[in-house]
This record gives C-alpha cells, sequence and structure tokens, in this order.
C-alpha cells in the first residue's frame, strides 16, 4: 500500500532536504522549529492490463457519449489527435500510453471499416516533434502505417488554409482550431493527465487552436485571474477553454475525449535515479553513496554530457487510469484520480517558499532549461501546484535552486534568444511586456517560418512563459534564485544567492528573521491542498 | 606657456603603438606626447587672437594619436610638434568665452578666393588645408601654427570663434564641438529607422542629434556598459541593445529573416557607425538593409573588412567628418536642451595628464563619458 503525501515538520534530527538544481541536486540543511517539508505520495498502483482498461473506457464511456464501436462507420472521416513532447515528463518508457490508446483506437476504427484516418499532435505553438519523438508516442507500427502517407502530422497553428473559424464566446471570446479536425465526423482526443491542469476542453481548444484563438486565454488577465491554473474550478485558463468548448460542440464538432493518469514512478525503484524518490531519513548507506557518486560525477561533466544523460531518462510510469467519452464527465474523474496521485492536505500558508527546479519543464524536452522556462517551472508550475490559496503568503518570498545559465537552444527557443536580450532587458512587467512586445513577436515572419518548417517554438512562446508567472510575480513580495548564474538571474528581475543560507538572509529583509519556511519536494509532483 | 606636445618622434610613435594595443591610453606614457614649456603660438596675422584654454574634451582622435594608431593618410595634414585639443571652451583676452571651430579652412589660412567647399560652407570638405600661410593641419589641436586645446594659450581665427551665452557652464561648452559632430552626422541620415553603434561620447551625442532633428525616427543602439544603456535611451535611443544583439534586436525591429549563418535578409537603412572599428564597421554592413548606407562617424584606421555585403546588397558607405559652420549654431542650442554638459564626467590638470589619458582610453569601463582637461586653475595660464 503506497503511502500518502504529507507535511513534515523540521528539527534538528532532520537530515538535508534534497533539492533539484537543474542536471544536479543540492542537500540543504534547512532551519529547525520552523520548517516544513512537503513530501509526494508513494506511486499508486498500476493498472495491471493497461491495453484491457483502454478497451474497457471505449466500450464503457463516462457521460453522454455512445461507446466508440458505435461512433464508427464507413466513410467517415475520424481524426485522432495525441498530447505532444511536452506530456509527460520526463517522456515514459516505451510502449507511451498514447501509442496504446491509439493503437485501440484503430484497431476499433479498422473494425468499422473507417479508412480516412488522419493523426495530428496537437501541439498548439509549441515546436514540431520531430520523427523519433513521433514514434516514441505513438509508436513505430502508426508511424509506418500513416507518416508516410501525410496521415500522421503536426498541428500548424499558422496555416491559413488549414485552419477553421467556428465562431465566438459570448466574452467574444474567437475559437479558430485545426480545420481537419474540425471537419471530422468524429475527433478521439488522447490525453495523458500528467497535472490537473491538463485535459477538458483545453486539449482541443488549446492543442489545435490557432494563435488567433489562443491569445484570448494566454494573456496577462486570464493568468492573474487562474489561482490556480491547476485547479479547474478557480481557473479563468480553464473557464476560457469551456466557454470555447461550448462553440465547438454549437459548431457541431463531436469530440470522443480520452484521457488517462500516471502514477508518481517518475525515477524508478532501482538504479541512482530511485534515492530522488525516497525520504531522506529513510535513505540506506547504499543510497547515500549512491547519492555522493552520481553528484560528484555530474557535477565534474561538462554541461553537454549531463544535459544528454538527464534528457535520455525515460521515466518508469505506470497507468493508473483511463477514461473516455464525454469530455466533461471524462475529465471530472480523471482530475480526481489525478489528485488522489498528487494532492497533500497543508495546512496554512508560510512566509518563505523553496523548490529545487529539476532539469525538465514542458518546454525543454531534449533541448536547453534557458533563464525563461526557469521563471516558467518556478513561478509558474511549481508556484500554482496549490488549490486553495498558494503555499506562500502574499507579499512571502520565493527561493528557487537552479543553475539558471545564460543558454538558450537555437533551433528550438529562437525568439526565447530575442525575448531575454531584448523585452526584459527593458521590462519585467508583464502586462507592461504584453502591451508593448507581444503582438511584433507573435506577426514576425521569421519566427512564423522557424514554427512552421523547422523546430521552433512559435515566435510568441516565450511570452505566454512569463503571463505563466504573472500571477506569482504580483503575489510574491522577493524571488531568490539559488546557485543561478548571477546575470541570467538578475536579467529576469530577481536576486541571486550563491547558498541557501545568503538566500535566507536576503529573504529576511522582506519576511523577518524568525519567518516560516516550506519546501515543495517536487518531483516527484506533489500539489498542496492549502487550508 | 605650459602645453602637452606632439612631436615626430618615429621611434616614439612605434613604442606607442606597441603600449597601446596592450592598454588603450598607455602610449601617453612611453608615446611622443610630453608636457613642456614652450614659447607661445605667434597669431600668423593681426586678425588672430590669442585663446587661453578653460577646458578642453579628449577625443578619440587624440587618443589615436597617443597610441600610435593613426592612419599614414594623416602624415601630410598635420604638422609637428602640435599640442592636440580641438574641443575647447576658451577665453578671450577681453574676458569673453567662446568655443573653438577648430577647422582650418581657406579663411584661416588666408586664402582667397577660397576652395569651392569652402565656398559653399563645407569647411570639414577644405581642399586647402595644407596650404596657405598655416602649417599643414586639418584642425587645432593638430597644427603646429596654432597651438591646441591643452596648453593654456593657443590662437584662433575671428571666423573660428563662437560666442558662449553666460548661462552655459563652461562643462556645457565643450560638449558644443562634438555635439557639432553628431549633428552634422544626423543631418546625413535620411531614413525612418537607423542603428547607432557605439555609445561612447560621439554614439550617444549622435542619438541626442538623431532624435532631435528626426521626431519620428527609430533608434536602436549598442551600449556595452550599464551607465551608457541608461543615458542612449534617456537621449532618445528607442531600444539599446549589447553591441553582440544588435543583428538579432535588427533583425526583430524590421522583420528581416535570418539565414543559417546568422546573417539578415534585410536590415535598416541607415546605420550610423560610431566607432569606426573594423569590428563595428563589419557589424554596420551586416545590419544594413539593402540600398541602405552606413554612415561612418567614428574615426577609422586600417581595417581588413568584407566588403561583400556593401557589393551584393549595393550598400552605400559614406563618411562623416566634422561639420559645417552652422552645425555649431544648431549644436549650441542642443547642448543646453538635452543637457549635455552631464556628460564631462572627470577633468584633470595638465600635469596628470597620464591618468586623463588613460582614464579617457578607458571611459566605458568606468562608468564615464567625456574626460577633459581643466586648465582654469592652471598658474601659467593666469600669469599670462
Amino acid at each position: 500500500m503506497p503511502r500518502p503525501g504529507f507535511v513534515l515538520d523540521v528539527d534538528r534530527s532532520t537530515p538535508p532536504i534534497l533539492f533539484h538544481h537543474g542536471e544536479s541536486f543540492r542537500l540543504e540543511k534547512l532551519p529547525a522549529g520552523r520548517s516544513r517539508v512537503i513530501y509526494p505520495a508513494e506511486p499508486l498502483a498500476a493498472l495491471d492490463d493497461v491495453d484491457a482498461a483502454i478497451r474497457d473506457a471505449l466500450e464503457r464511456p463516462l457521460g453522454d457519449s455512445e461507446p466508440l464501436h458505435a461512433l464508427l462507420r464507413p466513410g467517415m472521416k475520424l481524426t485522432i489527435c495525441f498530447d505532444d513532447i511536452s506530456l509527460p515528463l520526463p517522456p515514459m518508457r516505451r510502449p507511451d500510453v498514447r501509442q496504446r490508446i491509439i493503437e485501440a483506437v484503430l484497431d476499433q476504427a479498422a473494425a468499422a471499416g473507417v479508412d480516412d484516418v488522419h493523426l495530428i499532435a496537437a501541439l498548439a505553438l509549441h515546436r514540431r516533434m520531430t520523427e523519433a519523438e513521433l514514434r516514441h508516442a505513438v509508436g513505430d507500427r502508426v508511424y509506418d502505417a500513416f507518416a508516410p502517407h501525410g496521415l500522421l502530422y503536426n498541428h500548424d497553428a499558422e496555416d491559413p488554409e488549414n485552419l477553421a473559424f467556428l465562431g465566438t464566446t459570448p466574452q467574444g471570446e474567437e475559437v479558430e482550431i485545426n480545420k481537419r479536425a474540425a471537419e471530422s465526423d468524429l475527433i478521439v482526443y488522447v490525453n495523458i493527465n500528467l497535472v490537473s491542469m491538463d485535459g477538458g476542453w483545453k486539449s482541443t481548444a488549446t492543442g489545435l487552436a490557432s494563435y488567433r484563438s489562443l491569445r484570448h486565454h494566454h494573456n496577462v488577465k486570464t493568468m492573474r485571474h487562474s489561482r490556480s491554473f491547476m485547479d479547474r474550478h478557480a481557473s479563468e485558463l480553464h473557464s476560457s477553454n469551456w466557454r470555447m468548448g461550448e462553440v465547438l460542440k454549437g459548431a457541431g464538432v463531436k469530440i470522443f475525449q480520452i484521457e488517462s493518469t500516471l502514477n508518481n514512478d517518475t525515477f524508478g525503484t532501482s538504479g541512482p535515479m530511485s534515492v530522488l524518490q525516497k525520504r531522506e531519513w529513510e535513505w540506506s548507506g547504499r543510497d547515500r553513496a549512491s547519492f555522493i557518486a552520481m553528484k560528484a560525477g555530474l557535477d565534474r561533466m561538462p554541461m553537454g554530457a549531463r544535459r544528454k544523460i538527464f534528457q535520455s531518462w525515460k521515466a518508469p510510469y505506470g497507468v493508473t487510469s483511463v477514461c473516455a467519452g464525454e469530455v466533461d464527465a471524462v475529465h471530472e474523474v480523471i482530475t480526481q484520480n489525478t489528485f488522489a496521485q498528487q494532492l497533500v492536505p497543508v495546512e496554512g500558508q508560510t512566509d518563505i517558499l523553496t523548490m529545487g527546479l529539476p532539469y525538465i519543464c514542458p518546454y525543454n524536452v531534449n533541448s536547453v532549461m534557458n533563464p525563461i522556462l526557469v521563471m516558467c517551472l518556478g513561478l509558474g508550475y511549481f508556484f500554482n501546484l496549490y488549490r486553495g490559496q498558494p503555499l506562500v503568503r502574499e507579499g512571502g518570498v520565493l527561493i528557487m535552486s537552479h543553475p539558471t545559465p545564460w543558454e538558450f537552444h537555437p533551433v528550438h527557443h529562437p525568439s526565447y534568444i530575442d525575448f531575454f536580450e531584448q523585452v526584459l532587458a527593458d521590462t519585467t512587467d508583464p502586462a507592461e511586456i504584453e502591451a508593448r512586445y507581444e503582438k511584433q513577436y507573435a506577426e514576425d515572419e521569421w519566427y512564423r517560418h522557424l514554427y512552421r518548417t523547422s523546430y521552433a517554438y512559435h515566435g510568441v512562446h516565450p511570452f505566454y512563459m512569463w503571463y505563466w508567472g504573472c500571477h506569482g510575480l504580483a503575489h510574491l513580495g522577493k524571488v531568490i534564485v539559488v546557485g543561478g548564474e548571477a546575470r541570467s538571474v538578475r536579467r529576469l528581475g530577481f536576486t541571486p544567492a550563491s547558498t541557501l543560507d545568503d538566500a535566507l538572509e536576503m529573504a529576511s529583509d522582506v519576511v523577518g528573521r524568525d519567518a516560516t519556511m516550506t519546501h515543495l519536494h517536487n518531483p516527484p509532483i506533489v500539489m498542496a491542498d492549502v487550508t | 606657456v605650459k602645453a602637452l606636445v606632439v612631436k615626430r618622434k618615429p621611434a616614439r610613435f612605434a613604442a606607442a603603438m606597441v603600449a597601446g594595443r596592450f592598454a588603450p591610453g598607455a602610449g601617453a606614457k612611453v608615446g611622443p606626447l610630453s608636457l613642456r614649456d614652450v614659447d607661445p603660438p605667434e597669431p600668423p596675422t593681426d586678425e588672430w587672437v590669442r585663446v587661453r584654454p578653460r577646458l578642453a574634451g579628449i577625443c578619440g582622435s587624440d587618443l589615436a594619436t597617443i597610441d600610435g594608431a593613426s592612419s599614414p593618410w594623416f602624415e601630410p595634414i598635420v604638422s609637428f610638434p602640435f599640442t592636440p585639443g580641438h574641443e575647447v571652451v576658451g577665453e578671450l583676452d577681453d574676458g569673453s568665452r567662446v568655443v573653438v571651430v577648430p577647422v582650418l579652412a581657406c579663411a584661416t589660412r588666408g586664402i582667397d578666393p577660397p576652395c569651392a567647399p569652402c565656398a559653399a560652407g563645407d569647411l570639414n570638405r577644405c581642399e586647402r588645408v595644407a596650404f596657405g600661410h598655416l602649417e599643414p593641419g586639418l584642425q587645432c589641436g593638430f597644427c603646429e601654427s596654432t597651438g591646441g586645446g591643452w596648453s593654456t594659450a593657443m590662437v584662433a581665427h575671428p571666423t573660428q570663434l563662437l560666442p558662449v551665452p553666460e548661462e552655459l557652464s563652461d562643462e556645457a561648452a565643450v560638449m558644443v564641438e562634438p555635439t557639432a559632430c553628431a549633428v552634422h552626422a544626423a543631418a546625413g541620415v535620411d531614413a525612418g529607422s537607423v542603428a547607432v553603434i557605439g555609445a561612447g561620447t560621439l554614439g550617444l551625442l549622435t542619438i541626442t542629434a538623431l532624435r532631435d532633428r528626426h521626431q519620428g525616427i527609430d533608434i536602436t543602439a549598442t551600449a556595452k556598459h550599464p551607465h551608457q544603456r541608461r543615458l542612449a535611451a534617456d537621449l532618445g535611443a528607442d531600444r539599446v541593445v549589447a553591441p553582440g544583439e544588435l543583428e538579432r534586436a535588427v533583425r526583430g525591429a524590421t522583420g528581416s529573416m535570418r539565414l543559417t549563418n546568422g546573417q539578415l535578409t534585410g536590415g535598416v537603412p541607415a546605420v550610423v557607425d560610431c566607432v569606426g572599428s573594423e569590428a563595428s564597421l563589419g557589424q554596420a554592413l551586416r545590419v544594413a538593409a539593402p540600398g541602405g548606407t552606413v554612415h561612418v562617424v567614428g574615426m577609422p584606421g586600417v581595417t581588413t573588412i568584407d566588403l561583400t555585403p556593401l557589393w551584393q546588397r549595393e550598400v552605400a558607405l559614406r563618411g562623416a567628418y566634422a561639420y559645417r559652420r552652422e552645425d555649431f549654431d544648431a549644436a549650441l542650442d542642443l547642448v543646453p536642451a538635452r543637457d549635455l554638459g552631464r556628460l564631462v564626467s572627470a577633468t584633470y590638470p595638465l600635469a596628470r595628464y597620464e591618468d586623463a589619458i588613460a582614464h579617457a582610453a578607458s571611459a566605458g569601463a568606468r562608468g564615464a563619458v567625456k574626460i577633459a582637461f581643466d586648465l582654469r586653475s592652471e598658474r601659467e595660464r593666469n600669469h599670462l
């Protein structure tokens, strides 16, 4: 029986606590008597027979939906859309759950005589997936059957010929999605719900959308009113997507939603990485030796080699549930399943929130975690891993640990470089950035060209990363980065510190000397239910 | 009079060249510059008057001379020994203050009728800078006959004198000559957007003059140091970027495409190079749009540069040297209007010339802009 997540009160006997630190780690002794650590739950039991669970989900759909086989008929247009490279994190070991689901769907489609089938990576404004990445997601059999015929491809949000405008919400939000999907008799959307933000109407309304449509919810106002965007019912981001979902339904777009959840088995139970999943006071002598050797080895390696090692890690995630059918009904159940793994009750807020940022976020798979992504991961994703109220009080301090190198992947993140060099050199205020710079970057022909033909994130993407953190920016009194490259950290508008002790000293200027402190021990993913 | 003097000593120039390569400004210690007591320059005619400098700036062209880095081009249009200093605010014998217009054109040389450029008012293009009753010298500060600002006394022709309004401080007045250069450079720019390379004195003043002359112009500037960034933005640049970021900034601002080796398919229609180095000229050609113009304002030297983009994209390379007389009038308005006297960061007495030169040569890195000699307290000057 896996143990649930819990909150540890730090005392003098508490050993140093693990902080992820990019492609390395730190062990930090937290102040006794005023610190606590939020630990994730141990991995929930995986399904014994995933394929059977998938078949069962397709046969017994949730909500107002017929079974999949009843929705399939000869001559119909079927489009299978699936989450892109940003999910899950790290990528999971083969077979990816998307592959299993897609193969099951295709089996039923073939049995029903459906021969007009397209598969689309629903990547919105993310970079295109490479062949290897697509093969990993859908499997070689599916890839070889569809890709050579142009039937398996990446969504192109900048292809005017292949976008369909479907109407506007009562709030004036324009809904424009992939034309093939919009004009299909049925969309089957295949999700991996790594966190509670994923899935629901966001899958189609965001994953298949154009900039024209996305800008209505990927903006500063929406993100500031998403508290948090991990809590669907308190998230304006989701409200907007749900309104767009109504437009989709009204336009006759029929969606068969398939969502799946994974457990917390990010680093496995054997091998050197497994220690990252254990609680420090339970580390054996072997664990300690293994950790010390791993860290020493990593710290002596050049960055390129370290990055290669980490990026090659495939998580042994187990699938814990698969649901299919009507979008809302599926999403409600799956979100509860996600919470069952990740949600930990926490009493009260803290003055100082600490977090160790790992080497990966949704936008640097097989890539470089550049400083903008550091901001997004810390103030966007990790800060928002709460329900109820933020873990840290308003005006409190966030201390993140990450090397934050001034480094960018030139192919994946070209507009990030310009954003960092030019926009952030001018201002870090999200609203000002949005007003003065977004349009120029969003409509830049070169960025558009690279997004469509190379493997670049869309020109506007670094803006979204900044907006992702704008609730955190507005909420926090100070942000300190431990062990970060000073000039990068300053460019982000944050304060660099060499050690956690230095950071706590700096934080005391804002929250006083006896401030309470909470460490979010993440990953594996943990989400705080703060009361 | 007390004066810093540059003598024609080849060995000293060679030593300065070596020293200057290791540390800019180091030529002051081993090169041809020395502090001396010399006879005051004789007025060439009765028209000429004595000017006792109050402040005299140190310019990039002065530094190049001191470090032995000047082009051989100047050989026939300077005369040794000379006292440097062409950015001068001084005092006439009647106590009134003047800014010296240093160009030594036909009128100052007693050449009548003047050459065609002088007749047209283009003093900076004078074709007689090595003739007439003066020794060769394109400006005061490079001519044996007139002396220069780095001394307690020099001489000037009445056509070279610009009265200084009472309310203008000496620090502001000494900025008039370099500002006139910038005004002249800005007058040559005819484009809606421009990149200004360099944010030393000349770069900052060029940004100021461009903003003043072309209100709607879009200015992208490069600046190495934080204080330069702040000043560039304050004086009118729309965006200020690090030198290595210019190509990306221009690409973004112009919507150009970028090829695999980083070169742009477009660019800005005008680039003003206020550095004049091999690197800056190369960069200027890389960011100039097809059919655009590179204005060379910073004094260049002997450089090696790939002119292929100039040829393939039909880019014009255009010099911008000194000024017309009316550029001084505009500069005299601009200096107080934009409070350009604040750019004078430090002043030195002549005796500390090595420190002054070293400071000027590393002004940017040391948080400074314009370094000048302060002659107002020189004992010899006040005894004249």
